[in-house]
Parts: structure tokens; C-alpha cells; sequence
């Protein structure tokens, strides 16, 4: 079947999602008004919704795929990729628009080479927009590791992500350290 | 006309027409050869969906014009669909529409001569390129991952014609309208190995665009 091939081309962690996810559909009732349900089910347990979970979900309501990606796409509190280590969300509610918070996004885009919504490959930084968060004084402001990092500028953008790598490499210098020893 | 219901008798334009009673108000002007602009409306439609906002008409007793596909006609009913206000309404309407569209290239597109766009313009009097409003490029790639289908999203008018046809081909429609606001486009959603099962190429959507968003495969490699 169709879905069994797609299984097997994702990895062994998307595997074990979608068992989850195929398992948890079963407690809810097969009818349309459990979209909503089930997509925010499965953001919850997994925080995000695999492609392959949205195809799961549409067999169980009987709905075609686009279907479900359609409604999905509407809404902004679903991610249709793995969280990273270090989410990043950048603020574009009218303060920090004003303020240029689409430059601050675009700085991180650019450095991380991904868009909005998506995640690096190797699941280090995942980059979303937000609406307000509520310090509009110091916008334009983004949040990095759930830390508010506020009158963000392309140098700073620069900055935080170079920090973020030094941190990496000293944990794993002395990881190395410790097997070493 | 409905041999079953009742008759009403309406008046659109001066003109006496006589319909089937809850019959929907533009297919009664349509059919009675007085020419309502409209992109989004179809007649097998229960419950149009009143997106392309071009089908207005000014009716008798109502405070302001509406849109004549989501009206149904009643016995008395007096209907204009050439006010100033009523043409105003579309105009901007359809600047609208077409100011997020790329329109440069009507001349190497398929659906150059049967395009709604292009009809409605010359009605209008509009020009295809609107000089007043400032364009916005969304400038989104075309969507090559249908076996069958190619999908333009600058070209769409989000009319969801095609969505309604394939949903009443198969149960379900394998088109669906995804994302929103500037970036919302239809989708066939990304994976090609599951639609070589359900969708069977059948073309239907194609043929219902009123524009040249959706394409079949074929086609393109011939005209390349
Ligand atoms: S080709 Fe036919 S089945 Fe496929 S999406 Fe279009 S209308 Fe639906
Ligand atoms: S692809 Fe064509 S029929 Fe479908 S919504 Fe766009 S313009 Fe309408
Ligand atoms: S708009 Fe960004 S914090 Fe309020
Ligand atoms: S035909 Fe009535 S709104 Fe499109």
C-alpha cells in the first residue's frame, strides 16, 4: 500500500510517530468535526504533524489528503516540521512589524537557510513567526530557546546563532573529553 | 425552468422574466441572455461561494447591491445589474483580483481568447494591467508535483471551481484550498505517490478554470 512506502523512506523517529499517531486516531469517532481535534492532538504529542500523519488522519475521516493539509495550512498553530533544539520565533505583531521585525526574520532565514515554519536538517533550529508576544517596548523581538531577546538587530541575529554553535561544540568537546578519559 | 415549481415573475433590467420560484438569481439572469460578470459560480453550485465578489446587482428594497449567486428570485422582485454603484462595485472588485496576478503574459497562456478574465475585462472596459494600484508580486513557482496536473498559483483566481468539481467526480475532492491570505493557493497536497492513486488525471478541473491556473501534464510538454 501506498502508505507503507512512504513509511519506509522516513526515518525511524517519524516512524514511531506516525505508529503513535495511527494508534491514537483509533480513540476518536470517524467524523468530520474531529479534524480540528485530531490535528491539535497530534501537534500536541508531537509538535508537529508529519505529512504522513495528515494522510493517516485523512483515511480515518474518510477525507481526501489535500483535504486535511488544506485546513491544517489555515491555521497558524500547526508546524508541519519537527521542532528544532533551539526554537526560534521571531515577533511580527504591529509593533515589531513597524519596527522591522520582517528584517529580523529574513536575517535569520538567511543565516539558518530555512523558512519560516521549517527546521534545519539537522533539527538544530526550527524558525517560526509569532503575533505579539506581549513587550512591545522592546521591539523588534524574537525569542530564542523561550528567552526574549529584545531590540533585535541583523547583528545580533548573527550573535545569538554564533553563540548557539559555540555552546554545541564546547558540549562536545567535552563529551569527548569525558569518553576520553 | 423547473417544470414542477412554481412561477414568479421578476423584473431584471425592464425586462420581464418569469422563473422557477428559489431559483438562483444570477442563473436566471444568465439564462435569460442578461450578462452578469461572474468567475466563481457554477450552476450545479447548492451553496456558491461567493468568492470572485464581481456578480453584483442592485435589487429593489435593499439598502445596497449584493451578489446575485447567493440570491435566490421571489415573486415581485426588481433587480438592476447596470447602476453606477453596481459597476463600481465590480471594477474595483476586479482590479483587485487582478492585482496579484501576473498578467503579462496572456499571450503565451492556454487560456488566451477563453479566458473569464479577459471576457470580463472587455465588459468592464478595465484594462488588464492595473496602472492605479501598486502590484503585489507574490511571484510563487508553478506546482510541478501532480503526475497529471500543473498548478500555476499567480494565475489562480481562487474561485475553487475546480474544487467543486472533482469533489462531485469523487467523494472527496483531491484539490483543496491551503494556507491563507496572499499565499493561499489549492493543493494537491505533496505527495505524488498516494495521488497516483486516487487521482486519475480525468482533467475536469482543467477544463472548469476559468483562467489558465490548471494544466494538464501533456500539455505542457507539447507547447513546452
Ligand atoms: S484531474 Fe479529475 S480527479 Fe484529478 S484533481 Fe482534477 S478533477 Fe479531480
Ligand atoms: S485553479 Fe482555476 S478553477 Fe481552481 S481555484 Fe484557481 S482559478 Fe479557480
Ligand atoms: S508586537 Fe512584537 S512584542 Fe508586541
Ligand atoms: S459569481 Fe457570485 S461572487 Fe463569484
Amino acid at each position: 500500500m501506498e502508505v507503507c512506502r512512504a513509511l519506509e523512506q522516513g526515518d525511524k523517529e517519524e516512524e514511531r510517530i506516525l505508529s503513535d499517531i495511527s494508534s491514537s486516531l483509533k480513540l476518536f469517532e470517524r467524523k468530520r468535526s474531529n479534524l480540528i481535534p485530531l490535528l491539535q492532538m497530534i501537534q500536541k504529542r508531537h509538535g508537529y504533524i508529519p505529512p504522513m500523519g495528515m494522510v493517516l488522519l485523512a483515511q480515518h475521516l474518510d477525507l481526501s489528503p489535500s483535504h486535511v493539509y488544506g485546513v491544517a495550512t489555515f491555521y497558524n498553530q500547526f508546524r508541519f516540521n519537527p521542532p528544532g533544539k533551539h526554537p526560534i520565533k521571531v515577533c511580527l505583531g504591529t509593533a515589531c512589524h513597524v519596527k522591522g521585525g520582517e528584517i529580523i526574520l529574513e536575517n535569520f532565514e538567511r543565516k539558518l537557510g530555512i523558512k519560516a515554519g521549517e527546521t534545519t536538517r539537522d533539527r538544530e533550529f526550527s524558525l517560526d513567526r509569532v503575533a505579539c508576544v506581549g513587550c512591545c517596548a522592546l521591539a523588534p523581538v524574537a525569542i530564542v530557546n523561550d528567552k526574549v531577546e529584545g531590540h533585535m538587530t541583523p547583528s545580533k541575529v548573527e550573535g545569538i546563532i554564533l553563540s548557539l554553535e559555540i555552546e554545541k561544540e564546547k558540549k562536545k568537546r567535552e563529551a569527548d573529553k569525558d569518553d576520553t578519559e | 425552468m423547473d417544470k414542477n415549481a412554481n412561477i414568479v415573475n421578476l423584473i431584471v433590467d425592464g425586462k420581464e422574466i418569469k422563473a422557477s420560484e428559489g431559483a438562483n438569481l444570477l442563473r436566471v439572469c444568465l439564462d435569460n441572455e442578461i450578462y452578469v460578470p461572474n468567475l466563481c459560480y457554477l450552476k450545479e453550485m447548492e451553496h456558491p461561494p461567493a468568492s470572485c465578489r464581481l456578480c453584483f446587482v442592485a435589487i429593489e428594497g435593499y439598502p445596497q447591491p449584493v451578489t446575485s449567486c447567493t440570491e435566490v428570485v421571489r415573486e415581485g422582485m426588481v433587480v438592476m445589474t447596470d447602476t453606477p454603484e453596481v459597476r463600481r462595485l465590480q471594477k474595483s472588485a476586479f482590479e483587485l483580483l487582478l492585482s496579484v496576478r501576473r498578467i503579462s503574459f496572456c499571450k503565451t497562456c492556454i487560456a488566451n481568447k477563453r479566458c473569464g478574465l479577459q471576457k470580463i475585462a472587455r465588459f468592464l472596459g478595465v484594462k488588464l494591467r492595473v496602472a492605479h494600484l501598486n502590484r503585489i508580486d507574490v511571484d510563487r513557482e508553478v506546482d510541478h508535483t501532480h503526475p497529471y496536473l500543473d498548478y500555476d498559483p499567480d494565475k489562480c483566481v481562487l474561485c475553487e471551481r475546480c474544487i467543486f468539481v472533482c469533489g462531485n467526480i469523487n467523494k472527496t475532492p483531491m484539490l483543496s484550498l491551503a494556507h491563507r491570505g496572499l499565499n493561499t493557493s489549492v493543493t494537491f497536497f505533496e505527495s505524488a505517490a498516494i495521488l497516483e492513486n486516487s487521482c486519475k488525471g480525468c482533467g475536469a478541473c482543467v477544463e472548469i478554470c476559468p483562467v489558465g491556473a490548471l494544466t494538464l501534464k501533456s500539455h505542457n510538454k507539447v507547447t513546452g
